[in-house]
């Protein structure tokens, strides 16, 4: 039986009627929405209790059905600006920022298939550009937050896990080591960018800090999480080569007899035999609740991945658990974290990538002989191991017979204790102390009748690998804080101050093998049998927030760090920070308009310092002892040789000074919110590797402060809950980011010949480099020969050059810097879209102005690659067609032609999900899903990926396509 | 952090790398001098300290290209007519089409290669000072020794002055008085303030070397001092305006008359037990195919050259590199191709055209075989990736050659007579017979141009060779390919001395470039 409940909702705050708010019948997804009046009418059954009302901007109201009219009055609530944001040694509450701090929370997170943490916020916040490293399993990203502030140093933003600063170094046997947290335990990301809300992280805080997370325990009975993901990956675009009979008709209109006779007969697609489907599935149980007074999180993930890659695989286990009990009657407050982490993985030879678009497509896979595994490989009976000197491998050949395997095992552990005095509860001491300690090792079996290890050793009787290597890791760190925080009513002031002590040690063990054969041939052995580099920073920290009348904040942060890596006169480098933040909506003349929501506006201005990416100890001259390949004969003796190492003494920290105005503001009750930021970053004593002045050191590079750069921008972001319906909601967000870098200072003697450092080294022509960083230009610039075109065909010509400097000859000093390999300007779209219970999104990015050198086309796309003079035929990139290089000369290599537009549109990921609601009866709650990855990409760049770290194109791992089916089964 | 606290907090940032040790403990024996010393010598031989690369000594140039011995060969052959390359490095073109410029990488690497070794033996003379051996408690016959080490650093650097006065007419001035690491930037000295240098600097270490054929193989002796001495007199009129012939002949009499002999046979100089040529090689690098590996060196002098329809394993080597060929005006000096007359004639001509229509076509010219990793006995040497051959820096018959032009050339003291005895030596080891023996009316300058060539090719001469002739850079002797044009082109005469790296330029404002670049 159904009665209809009818009634009336209003704004608690003026009485005004509300439209739009949706009524249900609570536990049920049966429902209404008011009228313009603010009226509703809804059916409900006669066991049906209570009704939900809720909207957007208002705290949800539960009411019990009784016998008349239901009248609610539902209480405004800036749920946003209310939440609670992790920020450097403590929280605060977001309306309360004065930082350029953005938060993004698991609900917004990209779906699919993701098994690196940082994927999870690819595109999702402005000012940070995050691009996989490639397609290979488990592999990395490179995290750019507003360009990077370093040349040299590192440009990796420092990334804290639950209050612990990790270590950016990689650890052996595993390619990102972000990849061994499980992004299933993930709670939110925050990321900040401007000082004021970095500097409390001082030294290492130049390119941003990311603060991780993770889930924890909520009160209550154990409710269990259990999600699992099948995916297929497969490749989506493969390096345009040639197909066998082209190659055969070029080598025999091209070449000579002697071209055409080592033609094959076969076709070959070898770029088919080297890639797979690959199947993945990432199963993860999680169970939170609380055991009397002690809330726990545990979970468990296992992830099964292949890649694309034949051979590639990556199996992780990880087991999270989280703990937070509350002792002492709630003064003592205990979060424990313990993440456990064990993978497996198989490498694979990413060197066949390469092989298999230059490999011929005219020789068959196998040779029908037993010699180098059955491979056919290109043969010599002049030399010694009857292999072709400098010629190709079999890329089947170069992936199957080799096993490189590593096993990691990581444990991360930390406890913050955070007691609240008995006497003073507005003062809170927190400790905080953890642990990261690592293991990877491996090992590198070849057979020894592989062709790329073929007879070795230095009598060619011997050849394979059987080679290990073995790394652990200790990172210790301790932190020690005061927290006081007083509301002061009388004077209508909040204070909040922090002042603390840190201490992070980080010690690796580096144990050093021999290079064995197969047969256990030594081909050379370690002179030391370990090495422990290590490097400790020591830092005292204090923050004063204090806000007045809730409209006006000033924040300052102080922080000074030592660090072992300078001389101690340089040791200790102080890093100030302050900001001013003005709620203009806490205003009179804005309390009482309601087409704004919130108007924020911020500045800040402070300096980071940065010591990360150089090396441990050379400040000092350090004597290194020679390899016993390496030693040198006197009389009839060999010896060993001390080579003093070229060292810096007065190398100190970099230091980035940065300036953020922004404005945040939400209109239209919340409908449309965001925040319009602009920085001006600007790095001096620039740790940059510099020429020393020769005969002045062991080295003629060393990393020395000398230098400047600048990175100024603007960010923006839009984040539209553009329909809010009974049964629909559709949220976008947007962001863009436009980022200008210069460099302003780079030697230590300013000589008007002297273009600048060089770098970013090619395949073709061993010392080639694309890359410059030259004072008045951007970072990583290309560096080039200015090619000329034929007027009439619009082709370039062969080898024919500008003469920039009009002297008679080409040659290097006609380089021109040119573009550069950093977008101008990046974008990220994501929609949502809520329809009862469906829902679908996508999430999109986008890149202006980068471009990249497309090395696959410059090093195959000639003839002289396709008929290699040394005596074998090549397969191609098709861009010969284009040019019809002959590839003769050492210029073509550095034609700006090879420099192209690599802007892009990438549809990273679609999704479509589905709330099938309660089943099981009604014990368990069932959601599934569907997504793709790497869906499409709209771009001008004529290679097979646009989005290239480095800005160089060569041999590039492809990222897949991939198809994910997926559930979630809450109980 | 309480006071006592804080101490112990920072304290935690001193910290000591694991392996490497501090010049204290290195310079507390002498065992390890000895090890700072071979570095000192070994500079030329590696690219670094783990062979055969991953450890270089030089930055900014890929490490096998690192190695001195490598670096002086194209700086020297590969302009001329003695070599060309079919390889597309950067750079690497350059040279033969004589269109280098300042940031040439190549030229970079062996500027700052030749200053590293200046570096070297500074640090290395500085911590055998008397006050340093007596501090460290190091007396008596091994302090005797590391004093003729000393001595033996000094010479090295000689050396590497005089390559940087060769080649590039100045540069940085440093010695053991400046401090290592110190922000003090090096002022130029010019080319003459150069010569100067060396000459004064090698009469004053010759009396601390010991005397000729004494020392350990592979170490300086007197004679190395007075061979380098002959070789800058012979050179004095390009670098300092005022010829020095007469102190030429002195010099190279010197070492002709302090007992050392021509080895029989000429196509042995070069092979995998050439330390076996102890009698004719003054001074040596040291290479071994196990235990001092580089891909520069001799390594570099037996792979590059091989390629087309070579047989590698004739070489001693498992592959060829296909790199390095001579053009064809270099084996028309000889009567054969084959060495049937004169058996210094050491070429591979099976399907090698002569005539070279695409310098990046490796069967386009002639393939140099002097280089060979096999033994006298036709043995491999020990690896067949890395070479055994050591190369000499100096060898009697240049003493033979210097003598004989700077009589030619009026130097006083020497006679014509003795000159003629000298070159026919060479062409009576040669030929294996008198046949090829000349009169005094053939022994003009202009010969010994030419036997120069004949005796000492692909061994790093041709380039200063041929500017003392005044034939580098004019129209007055072309070569295939030279200045970029197929039948050869004459260049601007500033190309006869090599340009200051512009990375140096830009470190140091004391420098200024060479005229015309």
């Amino acid at each position: 039986q159904e009665k209809t409940v009818s009634g009336k909702v209003t704004d608690a705050k003026d009485g005004s009627a509300l439209q739009g708010v949706s009524v249900f019948v609570k536990g049920s997804t049966k429902g209404t929405q008011t009228g313009p009046d603010g009226t509703f009418k809804i059916k409900v059954s006669s066991g049906a209790t209570a009704l939900t009302f809720s909207s957007v901007g208002f705290a949800s109201q539960d009411v019990t059905i009784g016998t008349g009219d239901v009248f609610v009055k539902l209480v405004q609530n800036n749920a946003s600006l209310n939440e609670v944001v992790v920020i450097g040694y403590g929280t605060t509450r977001k309306k309360d920022l004065s930082g350029s701090v953005t938060t993004v929370s698991s609900k917004d997170f990209v779906k699919g298939a993701i098994t690196t943490p940082e994927q999870l916020i690819s595109g999702k916040v402005a000012g940070v550009a995050i691009t996989s490293n490639s397609g290979a399993p488990g592999s990395g990203s490179t995290i750019r937050i507003r360009g990077g502030a370093s040349l040299n140093a590192s440009n990796d933003p420092l990334i804290v896990v639950d209050g612990m600063p990790l270590d950016n170094g990689g650890i052996s046997g595993v390619a990102n080591p972000l990849s061994l947290i499980n992004p299933n335990d993930i709670e939110t990301f925050t990321i900040l960018k401007d000082a004021s809300a970095t500097a409390i992280y001082g030294s290492r805080a130049s390119n941003g800090v990311i603060l991780i997370t993770t889930k924890k325990g909520k009160s209550g009975k154990p409710t269990y999480s259990f999600s699992s993901q099948m995916s297929v990956a497969s490749i989506a675009k493969k390096v345009d080569v040639f197909s066998a009979d082209q190659i055969r008709s070029i080598v025999n209109t091209k070449g000579n007899a002697s071209s055409a006779a080592l033609l094959g007969s076969a076709t070959t697609d070898w770029q088919n035999q080297i890639y797979q489907t690959a199947l993945s599935q990432d199963n993860n149980l999680s169970v939170s609740g609380s055991l009397k007074k002690l809330p726990y999180r545990i979970s468990v993930g296992f992830l099964n991945q292949d890649g694309i890659l034949k051979t590639g695989n990556l199996q992780r286990t990880s087991l999270g658990i989280n703990l937070s009990p509350m002792l002492l009657n709630n003064h003592l407050k205990i979060d424990l974290s313990l993440k456990g982490t064990y993978s497996q993985s198989r490498f694979a030879n990413e060197g066949a990538i390469g092989s298999a678009v230059t490999f011929d497509p005219t020789q068959s896979v196998y040779s029908k002989s037993n010699r180098f595994g059955g491979y056919w490989e290109w043969l010599d009976p002049a030399t010694t191991t009857g292999l072709k000197s400098l010629a190709p491998l079999n890329p089947l050949g170069l992936l199957l017979q080799r096993d490189d395997r590593s096993k990691v095992q990581r444990a991360v552990g930390n406890a913050l204790i955070d007691y609240k005095l008995h006497f003073l509860p507005d003062l809170h001491a927190l400790l905080n102390v953890g642990a990261d300690l690592s293991e990877g090792k491996g090992t590198v079996l070849v057979p020894d009748s592989a062709a790329s290890a073929y007879m070795r050793s230095p009598d060619k009787k011997h050849g394979g690998v059987n080679n290990q290597y073995r790394q652990t890791r200790q990172n210790t760190y301790l932190n020690f804080y005061f927290n006081y925080t007083k509301d002061i009513k009388s004077i209508k002031s909040r204070v909040e101050a922090t002042a603390g002590y840190e201490y992070q040690d980080y010690l690796t063990m580096n144990y050093n093998f021999g290079d064995y054969t197969t047969d256990g041939t030594v081909i050379s052995t370690p002179i030391y049998p370990f090495d422990k580099p290590e490097n400790t920073l020591v830092s005292f920290m204090g923050r004063m927030i204090y806000t007045f009348d809730n409209k006006y904040i000033l924040a300052g942060t102080i922080r000074r760090d030592g660090s072992s890596k300078f001389n101690p006169n340089n040791r200790w480098g102080t890093f100030p920070s302050g900001a001013f933040a003005w709620k203009i909506k806490e205003e009179s003349f804005l309390k009482n308009v309601k087409a704004i929501s919130d108007l924020k506006l911020r500045v800040s201005y402070g300096i980071t310092g940065q010591q990360d990416g150089i090396n441990n100890y050379d400040y000092i001259s350090y004597y290194n002892l020679s390899g016993n390949q390496a030693e040198y004969q006197l009389g009839n003796n060999f010896y060993q040789m001390y080579r003093p190492g070229g060292y810096y003494y007065n190398r100190k920290w970099e230091q980035t000074a940065t300036t953020n105005v922004a404005l945040d503001y939400s209109i239209l009750n919340g409908r449309v919110s965001g925040s319009v930021e602009y920085y001006y970053k600007k790095t001096t004593d620039l740790l940059n590797q510099i020429n020393q002045p020769a005969g002045t050191n062991f080295s003629n590079k060393i990393v020395a402060n000398i230098g400047s750069m600048e990175n100024r921008g603007v960010e923006f972001t839009v984040n539209l809950q553009a329909i809010r319906s009974k049964d629909v909601t559709l949220d976008l967000a947007f962001n863009a980011t436009y980022n200008q870098n210069k460099i302003t200072k780079l030697t230590i003697s300013d000589d008007p010949n002297y273009a600048g450092a060089q770098f970013g080294g090619i395949s073709g022509g061993v010392g080639n480099t694309v890359l410059i960083n030259s004072v008045g230009y951007n970072r990583g610039a290309f560096y080039v020969y200015k090619q000329v075109y034929d007027p009439v065909t619009n082709k370039p010509i062969d080898n024919l050059f500008a003469d920039k400097n009009r002297d008679g000859i080409v040659n290097s000093a006609d380089l021109y810097q040119y573009k550069g390999i950093d977008p101008k300007a990046f974008f990220g779209f994501s929609a949502n879209l809520n329809y009862k219970k469906w829902n679908a999104g996508f999430v999109m990015r986008a890149n202006v102005g980068n471009y990249v050198y497309n090395n696959v086309a410059s090093s195959t796309g000639t003839l002289r690659n396709i008929i290699n003079p040394i005596g074998f035929i090549n397969n191609g990139s098709t861009d010969y067609l284009n040019t019809y290089f002959s590839g003769s000369g050492d210029k073509y290599f550095l034609s700006d032609y090879y420099v192209q537009n690599a802007s892009f549109l990438r549809m990273d990921n679609i999704n479509v999900g589905y709330n099938a609601g309660k089943i099981f009866n009604k014990r368990a709650n069932l959601r599934v899903s569907a997504n793709v990855q790497n869906v499409f990409v709209v771009t001008k760049y004529k290679g097979l990926d646009p989005e290239i770290n480095g800005g160089i194109d060569n041999n590039f791992y492809p990222r897949p396509r991939t198809f994910v089916l997926g559930l979630n089964l809450d109980f | 952090c309480a006071v006592a606290v804080f101490a112990s907090c920072t304290k935690k940032l001193d910290l000591l790398p694991t392996n490497d040790v501090t010049s204290a403990q290195v310079y507390s024996t002498p065992a390890g001098y000895k090890e700072a010393f071979a570095k000192v010598y070994g500079a030329y031989a590696l690219t670094g300290n783990q062979g055969p690369a991953g450890n270089g000594d030089v930055q900014g140039i890929d490490e096998g290209f690192s190695d001195f011995l490598r670096l002086y060969f194209n700086a020297q052959e590969l302009p001329t007519d003695e070599a060309v390359v079919a390889w597309g490095d950067a750079g690497i073109q350059d040279f033969h089409n004589m269109n280098w410029s300042a940031s040439n990488p190549f030229l970079t690497g062996l500027y700052y290669r030749s200053y590293y070794q200046i570096t070297l033996c500074n640090d290395f003379i500085n911590q055998s000072s008397d006050a340093n051996l007596s501090s460290r408690g190091i007396t008596g016959v091994s302090a005797d020794s590391i004093r003729t080490y000393k001595a033996e650093a000094r010479f090295l650097r000689a050396y590497q002055y005089a390559v940087i006065m060769d080649l590039f007419g100045s540069g940085p001035f440093v010695t053991d008085k400046d401090v290592i690491g110190s922000a003090t930037l090096p002022t130029q000295a010019t080319r003459t303030q150069l010569f100067t240098y060396v000459e004064s600097e090698l009469k004053d270490l010759e009396s601390s070397l010991v005397a000729p054929r004494t020392n350990e193989y592979g170490r300086a002796d007197k004679a190395a001092a007075w061979a380098l001495l002959a070789r800058i007199y012979l050179n004095a009129g390009v670098y300092t305006g005022t010829p020095r012939y007469t102190d030429a002949i002195t010099y190279s009499k010197k070492v002709i008359d302090a007992g050392y002999s021509l080895i029989t046979n000429y196509p042995q100089l070069m092979l995998a037990d050439n330390n076996l040529n102890t009698s004719e090689f003054i001074l040596t690098i040291n290479y071994d195919g196990l235990k001092t590996q580089s891909y520069g060196g001799t390594t570099f002098l037996t792979h590059a050259p091989v390629g087309g329809s070579m047989t590698a394993s004739n070489y001693g080597i498992s592959g060829g590199w296909a790199g390095y060929r001579a053009t064809k005006t270099l084996p028309a000096l000889f009567p054969d191709n084959t060495g049937t007359a004169d058996k210094r004639s050491q070429f591979y001509t099976a399907g090698q055209n002569p005539e070279i229509n695409d310098q990046t076509v490796f069967t386009d010219g002639i393939p140099v075989t002097k280089y060979r990793n096999v033994t006298r006995s036709g043995a491999n040497g020990q690896s067949l990736d890395f070479s055994d051959i050591d190369f000499p820096l100096f060898r009697l018959p240049e003493m033979y050659l210097i003598y004989a032009e700077s009589v030619l050339r009026g130097g006083a003291g020497g006679d014509a007579t003795t000159a003629l005895t000298y070159i026919n030596n060479l062409r009576t080891r040669a030929y294996g017979n008198t046949n090829g023996n000349i009169n005094a009316s053939t022994l003009t300058t202009d010969f010994i141009l030419d036997e120069r060539a004949r005796e000492l090719y692909w061994e790093g001469f041709r380039r200063t060779d041929l500017i003392r002739y005044g034939k580098f850079v004019d129209g007055t002797y072309l070569w295939p390919w030279k200045g970029g044009v197929k039948s050869g082109t004459a260049v601007a005469a500033f190309r006869t001395i090599y340009p200051i790296p512009s990375t140096d330029l830009s470190s140091n404002a004391n420098l200024k470039q060479n005229t015309g670049y």
